[in-house]
């Protein structure tokens, strides 16, 4: 099945709904993450990072931009109200996503683990049975490979360098363990998204494609396996939140509220 | 003398990237079709970066630039991804102009070294700095024989 364009998707509801309710998936994990990358400027470390974390949180941000044009073609809202003026329950980014930034060591934990679970979601996606959504993945992976690249070789660089910078890479990854799971969630279209080819592989797929990249890391780092994953309790795919995304969307759509039809 | 499609990318060709104002979005590569039909142009272009903030820039000067033009009714800029940026599109005019710019040209294909030769001095045996440099597009690199950071593009 090929579906080439948003006229083609709305034809038929069953996968007009569950395509959108992924594109918001995709969408949410891109901005809570870029808004909280935006958030180390003028505090990273060094000043290269600095310059890093505003070029990543800009990528993120623009990958977000380029899934609500998609969505605003399949009929949602105008690309701001969906960034800004969007309920909690209707965000569909998984939990570790919205969390505070926490230390370096937190902030580069959850960067790498969050970027090779995308690298192995776009990969995936290269061949869904949505065109735009395929060409869309196919040029974002090509940027991701960079970031994927920064925040491995961070990761690996705490973790060897011992000491507090390892102690801290250790604690920021157990903190982590309890949210990692929620990446794999689909919501609850996933078996739609399956049939329809939407999203060619399935959520324990890729959790399983996950450990396996992210073991050899962890042992380079001297990071020891934290334990089992599952999914947690509270399901950003389905709506739920935690107060984090309140606060986080409260500081980002401060300005957009002042004027909800200002024209930048 | 009516406007032929010639003319429509001669006249892209003056539409400069807003960051890096010595070269144009054709040389860029950033221009995937043109057509003209009875007075409306339809112009198909794809970023450079998905979240390129110039994108706007761009496309307004594209309209306004295209619509000066004798006989032209309607301007369409539509942004594609069917044909994704990469920095093998960027033409060899655009290539010089870049290292006149002071910035080096990325690195052709998929092999072999990341790291372009030198604007300034031509060395080939820089290394990498930080992949992430003042635009979406842009890395900082280190030259080992004029001992100086450089930018470049990175190739994707």
């Amino acid at each position: 099945m090929r579906v080439e364009n948003a006229e083609q998707a709305k034809q038929s509801e069953a996968y007009r709904a569950a395509l959108v309710d992924f594109l918001y998936q995709l969408a949410d994990d891109e901005l809570c993450l870029g808004h909280r990358d935006s958030e180390w400027l003028g505090l990273a470390p060094d000043i290269e990072e600095d310059v890093a974390f505003s070029s990543v949180a800009q990528d993120e941000v623009g990958h977000a931009t380029y899934c609500f044009s998609l969505l605003h073609d399949l009929g949602e809202e105008d690309p701001d109200r969906i960034a800004f003026a969007r309920e909690v329950k209707r965000w569909r980014n998984a939990v570790l996503l919205e969390r505070p930034n926490g230390d370096w060591a937190y902030s580069i934990a959850r960067h790498f683990l969050y970027d090779v679970f995308d690298d192995i979601r776009l990969e995936a996606l290269t061949k869904s049975s949505y065109r735009p959504l395929r060409e869309g993945a196919r040029k974002i992976r090509r940027e991701e490979t960079y970031h994927l690249q920064h925040f491995r070789l961070w990761f690996a660089r705490l973790g060897q360098a011992g000491g507090e910078a390892q102690e801290r890479l250790a604690q920021a990854v157990n903190r982590l363990w309890s949210d990692v799971g929620g990446l794999f969630s689909l919501g609850r279209f996933e078996a739609a998204l399956i049939e329809n080819g939407i999203v060619p592989i399935s959520g324990e797929e890729m959790r399983q494609r996950w450990e396996e990249r992210i073991r050899p890391v962890m042992d380079e780092a001297g990071i020891p396996w934290p334990g089992e994953i599952f999914i947690p309790s509270v399901d950003g795919r389905q709506g739920e939140h935690t107060d984090d995304l309140s606060a986080l969307l409260d500081t980002m759509g401060e300005v957009y509220r002042l004027d909800p039809n200002a024209v930048w | 003398m009516p406007t032929t499609e010639q003319m429509l990318w001669s006249a892209l060709d003056e539409v400069k990237d807003p960051e890096i104002p010595s070269i144009s979005i054709v040389e860029l590569g950033m221009v995937n079709r043109v057509r003209l039909d009875d007075g409306c142009v339809r112009v198909e272009m794809t970023p450079t970066f998905v979240g390129c903030p110039a994108i706007g820039m761009i496309r307004q000067a594209v309209q306004e630039q295209l619509t000066a033009l004798d006989g032209i009714r309607e301007v369409e800029v539509v942004i594609t991804m069917d044909q994704p940026w990469t920095t093998d599109r960027i033409t060899p005019e655009g290539r010089e102009k870049l290292r006149q710019f002071g910035i080096a040209p990325p690195v052709k294909g998929s092999s072999g070294s990341l790291v372009p030769e030198c604007p300034y001095c031509g060395a080939g045996n820089g290394e990498v700095h930080n992949w992430f440099g003042p635009t979406a597009c842009r890395a900082i690199f280190y030259c080992k024989r004029c001992r100086q950071p450089f930018e470049g593009l990175k190739p994707v």
